[in-house]
């Protein structure tokens, strides 16, 4: 039975951060080692990459919706009629630095990171990932490998595509339905606007591919106890990854420059 | 080929092996009879590397195992074939993906001479026509089937068995008896087997060893067990629910 006193939390909390970090140790050290499995890789590619476009569509399209909407609003209440033009900018900090990288950090933790627990804990409760080691396949090598570098490649281009399709919807909210100044809009929003705040949502969205990942396979080889122990896995998975997320981007958002401009 | 030295191994408070010896000779085939739950797929899995004791020694060909690093110890587990209790097909592959997955590691073989050994392998195991189903599509006992050809295909030196003869029909069963009897003497296969299945214990086994307790009670051959005075071993080969085994 689960040890419920202070301590016994403490120690748990422990172990299992100790377990994660061993598997990500493991997993940079096995980075560069021959054989690489590219098939795999580019099975995840596409699994995390492609098949991802749908969810990160509908997701980035309202979140620049709302996120225009709202921006549109506080500016023309706050602020007062025409000053709508400077929305621009904000959404585009908003989405690129914060908004886009969390929302699909958190649909690839629940689409992804859900399904490479359930596909390893499968493997675990069925002895698949036994066989693959008298096989000759090092698990981590073959599994986690392939999954963490695919997740670290594709958030980026996930989270920079999601960006285009926000940002778009908030244009479309302000200029197309509000009836926003069109030229002044764009030029402010390219004034005001920096490469480095796409670059900051890119930056995180790397970082967040890699603890989906790793977050998802770790569940998935520590599974126990058969279909129950994949739920519990899966579930896990979702609600680890979701909040180390939350607390990673805090983190990152106070580590990074707000700016490059000086000033 | 292969010596264990005062195995212990537990989970959490239970004590598995409490001190298990063994001693497998080159080319025999050694099964390791025991009740459910004695931890005789426990000690197979030790073998390969695949759980690490709590103390003692396994040699295989005089190198230490238990201490090796994950990649040392890749070069001694290219010695063993694993049949599992319950197949372990990689169920995202076809049967012939499956048969092939230890060739593309373990041997430098053409694509042409790989094709060929699939074949061959699923041939001896009597499932030629099933190279293009996924692991869904077959029975329990096709499964087992297919994870011995898979096991085999890459011609280890040693052939770990758990369970052989377990969810599969009689005369399958001694169809599979026959093809281990036939790897030992064609190949020269050594061979460990976990079963509780004593009709195959009889017709594959060079020596018997028997597990209870977490500690081997008894090495023979057949014969010498057959006729052993060990009460528990006289209960557990006639399978009778009265005796000193009484944690059933």
């Amino acid at each position: 039975m689960a040890n419920l006193s202070p301590n016994g939390l403490l120690l748990g909390a422990f172990e299992q951060l100790g377990s994660v970090g061993w598997l990500f140790f493991k997993t940079m050290k096995n980075l560069f080692r021959r054989p690489r499995e590219h098939q795999i890789l580019l099975q995840q590619l596409e699994e995390i990459g492609v098949r991802s476009l749908p969810v990160v569509s509908l997701t980035a399209a309202f979140g620049g919706l709302v996120f225009g909407f709202q921006t549109y609003t506080g500016f023309h209440r706050y602020i007062g009629p025409g000053s709508e033009t400077y929305a621009g900018p904000i959404i585009t900090l908003g989405l690129a630095k914060e908004l886009i990288p969390i929302l699909v950090g958190l649909m690839i933790s629940g689409r992804v990171g859900s399904s490479m627990a359930a596909e390893i804990g499968t493997m675990r409760i069925t002895e698949q990932i036994d066989a693959l080691h008298s096989l000759g396949a090092n698990p981590i090598r073959y599994l986690v490998v392939p999954r963490t570098l695919a997740a670290f490649f594709m958030m980026p281009c996930l989270v920079l595509y999601g960006d285009i399709i926000g940002i778009l919807a908030g244009y479309f909210y302000n200029v197309i339905l509000m009836g926003v100044n069109r030229v002044i809009y764009v030029q402010n929003t390219l004034m005001y606007a920096e490469i480095w705040d796409v670059a900051t949502g890119l930056i995180k969205s790397c970082v967040f591919g890699v603890v989906i990942a790793i977050v998802g396979c770790w569940q998935g080889m520590e599974t126990e106890g058969g279909a129950e122990g994949v739920g519990r896995a899966t579930t896990r998975t979702v609600v680890i990854s979701s909040i180390s997320i939350l607390i990673l981007n805090f983190f990152i958002s106070k580590l990074l420059p707000a700016t490059l401009k000086g000033g | 080929m292969i010596r264990i030295i005062d195995l212990h191994k537990s989970f959490g408070p239970k004590k598995v092996l409490r001190g298990v010896n063994l001693t497998v000779k080159r080319g025999e085939t050694m099964v390791v009879i025991g009740q459910s739950g004695s931890g005789k797929s426990v000690l197979i899995k030790h073998l390969i590397g695949l759980l690490k004791p709590d103390s003692g020694e396994i040699y295989v060909e005089d190198v230490e195992i238990t201490h090796l690093r994950d990649d040392e110890l890749m070069r001694i587990t290219k010695k063993f074939g694993l049949l599992f209790q319950g197949a372990a097909l990689f169920d995202s592959m076809t049967v012939a993906e499956n048969v092939r997955f230890g060739l593309e590691r373990y041997t430098r073989l053409s694509e042409e001479e790989m094709q060929k050994r699939v074949a061959e392998s699923l041939g001896l195991v009597g499932l030629s026509e099933a190279e293009c189903l996924m692991p869904f599509e077959l029975s329990g006992g096709m499964k087992k089937r297919v994870g011995l050809a898979r096991a085999i295909a890459y011609r280890p030196e040693i052939m770990l068995y758990d369970e052989p003869s377990t969810g599969i029909d009689p005369i399958r069963a001694d169809a599979i008896n026959d093809l281990i009897n036939k790897l030992k003497c064609d190949m020269g296969i050594t061979s460990v087997v976990i079963t509780h299945d004593m009709v195959s214990s009889y017709k594959i086994a060079d020596r018997i060893a028997m597990l209870y307790d977490g500690e081997i009670i008894e090495v023979g051959t057949p014969g010498e067990i057959r006729s052993s005075e060990n009460a528990i071993i006289q209960q557990f080969i006639h399978g009778q629910a009265d005796g000193p085994i009484k944690d059933w």
